[in-house]
């Protein structure tokens, strides 16, 4: 975010301690009503996992904060959110620097239909970077840190559809990464793969929230244990308890937490 | 009983594609007998070489060259006027329209392709020569400017419904990617769709250019009947197709040299769009394969 003069000490005295701030939210597809006013603050640098059955707004919930709901049809919002603190719904928010500030990796490993190389430098490319040197530090970097250049450094130049799933997955996160954003949401993203590239993704997922503020939505609930740190439960469009992750998995408040987490339904 | 009645259509059916089939090889194998019978009188290599056309004179030239140029001009100005809008609109419907609007424009955009070829032939004579004459002093009334643009409005459908079909046949979760990484709409339409559905893209524009080629009517009523070996866009020129329909509805006595002419014309004509039939067939079979 910009380091505006103007900010009062207060403002950024919030932002150290949460990094997204959603206010009352309320969101509607046509008349149904798919989040009832939920607020919640997500601290940086830490995993926030967010878990709840089939429908109950998470998946929603996670794009209203890089703003991926705007294209579908009848999408309507309610509340406020906030990225360090200022409203990213805001009529000058300019919705493409927003994205590069907050990535997302989905749920299907979904590369664009390119080389290796040119999908992590496409970020950049699109902010008219063209130095190739520092495009080809930063592709190598961003590999690096996904765990992925000693599998593909001598391939950069194929299609990165000729990976398989887990590296395909790994090479999204690298994408997302090559352009230093400060948030990344991921919406199940190893729900597609084997157990093998799960764990890798898990384990990276673990080392990048020393950089990054991490939000994800799973529906595995071993790994919303394993390796988050804060996590909240969603029923129905509505924040039903939300805390540290310890503290939900082994004594949550309420009965529909503990209901679902011990699979009683869901 | 049953069974009887599943053998009769079977057979049905059957016997309806090889009507189809049979129809084809016969229509291949008499344009290559009679192309046969022309060449064992004219020589190929004056019929390819060979800068005159004038078999129904009597100083006789058999070049295909001044047909050729007539058919490969038309085809150009058509494929060059309908390339750029077909594909800006299959990216405006695809990216940017909202869905409902798509839904009402794209049947009417090929209503288009409707239009009998026979309306389009008087339009480029009666209402776009003469416009494009307050424009190009001593422009000829028959020209393939006109002729080729007017065709180009004829096969915009072909190249913005097929386009917009492979831009829409690209999984949304591209087009997510590619927003969520902070593509603007343009950078998204021209660094990932369009790229992504480059093989369909290109396939309609190699239909559009088959049905640019072997369209008869808009060029024999307003690009002329003069064979003439041009790239000038305002002078009258004339295809293989407006020659083959010139011939065949002439007084030209049958089994001769100048009938036969049609055939060798008729199989030149046959060879392109071949081609580029299968290009467009291997290019979609490859595409197919990517998203399977």
């Amino acid at each position: 975010m910009s380091k505006d003069k103007k900010e009062s000490v207060i403002e950024s005295s919030i932002k150290r301690k949460y990094k997204l701030q959603a206010k009352d939210v309320k969101v509607w597809y046509g008349d149904f009503m798919a989040i009832k006013g939920i607020s919640m603050d997500i601290k940086p640098n830490k995993v926030t996992a967010f878990i709840g059955p089939s429908g109950c707004g998470k998946s929603t919930f996670l794009r209203l904060f890089n703003r991926m709901n705007d294209y579908v049809d009848g999408f309507k919002m309610g509340g406020e959110i906030n990225i360090d603190g200022s409203n990213i719904n805001a009529k000058d928010i300019n919705v493409e620097l927003l994205r590069k500030q907050v990535g997302m990796v989905f749920q299907k490993p979904n590369p664009f239909p390119k080389s290796i190389f040119e999908n992590v430098a496409y970020g950049l490319k699109i902010q008219g970077l063209k130095d190739k040197a520092f495009l080809e530090e930063r592709v190598e970097s961003s590999l690096k840190q996904v765990a992925l250049w000693d599998e593909v450094k001598n391939d950069l130049n194929k299609s990165a559809l000729a990976l398989s799933g887990g590296q395909q997955q790994r090479l999204c996160i690298a994408r997302t990464l090559a352009v230093e954003p400060s948030i990344i949401l991921m919406d199940e993203p190893t729900s597609a793969l084997d157990p093998i590239s799960t764990a890798k993704i898990e384990e990276l997922i673990y080392k990048l929230k020393d950089k990054y503020t991490i939000v994800i939505v799973t529906h595995n609930m071993q790994q919303a244990s394993r390796i988050s740190d804060n996590t909240a439960f969603f029923y129905l469009g509505e924040l039903i308890e939300y805390d540290k992750t310890n503290k939900i998995f082994t004594n949550p408040e309420k009965e529909q937490t503990e209901n679902y987490i011990t699979g009683r339904f869901g | 009983m049953r069974k009887i009645k599943e053998l009769v259509i079977e057979r049905g059916l059957l016997l309806s594609a090889l009507i189809t089939i049979a129809v084809t090889v016969g229509i291949v194998l008499v344009l290559s007998i009679e192309a046969v019978n022309f060449f064992s009188e004219v020589s190929i290599i004056d019929f390819l070489t060979d800068p005159e056309w004038t078999p129904l004179f009597t100083d006789k030239h058999f070049g295909i060259l001044p047909l050729l140029s007539g058919t490969l001009l038309t085809s150009f100005i058509a494929i060059a006027f309908a390339v750029p809008v077909g594909l800006s609109i299959s990216i405006y419907l695809s990216e940017y329209a909202p869905k409902s609007f798509r839904r009402t424009i794209k049947p009417l955009l090929e209503l288009l392709a409707a239009v009998p070829t026979v309306v389009y032939g008087f339009f480029a004579l009666m209402v776009v020569t003469p416009f494009l004459q307050s424009f190009i002093p001593g422009m000829s009334s028959f020209n393939s400017l006109s002729a080729g643009l007017v065709m180009g409005i004829m096969i915009i459908p072909y190249i913005s419904s097929l386009s917009e079909d492979a831009l829409h046949a690209v999984p949304n979760s591209l087009r997510e990617a590619a927003y969520g990484m902070g593509s603007t709409r343009l950078q998204n339409s021209f660094k990932v769709m369009v790229p992504a559905a480059s093989s369909g893209i290109i396939v309609s524009i190699i239909l559009a250019i088959s049905r640019a080629i072997g369209e008869t009517m808009i060029v024999a009523i307003a690009a002329g009947q003069q064979p003439r070996l041009t790239f000038d866009p305002t002078v009258p020129v004339e295809t293989i197709t407006a020659y083959i329909v010139q011939v065949s509805l002439g007084d030209v006595q049958h089994d001769s040299l100048e009938y036969k002419t049609i055939f060798a014309a008729g199989i030149t004509l046959f060879i392109f769009t071949f081609l580029l039939n299968t290009i467009s067939y291997r290019i979609r079979k490859k595409f197919q394969e990517k998203y399977e």
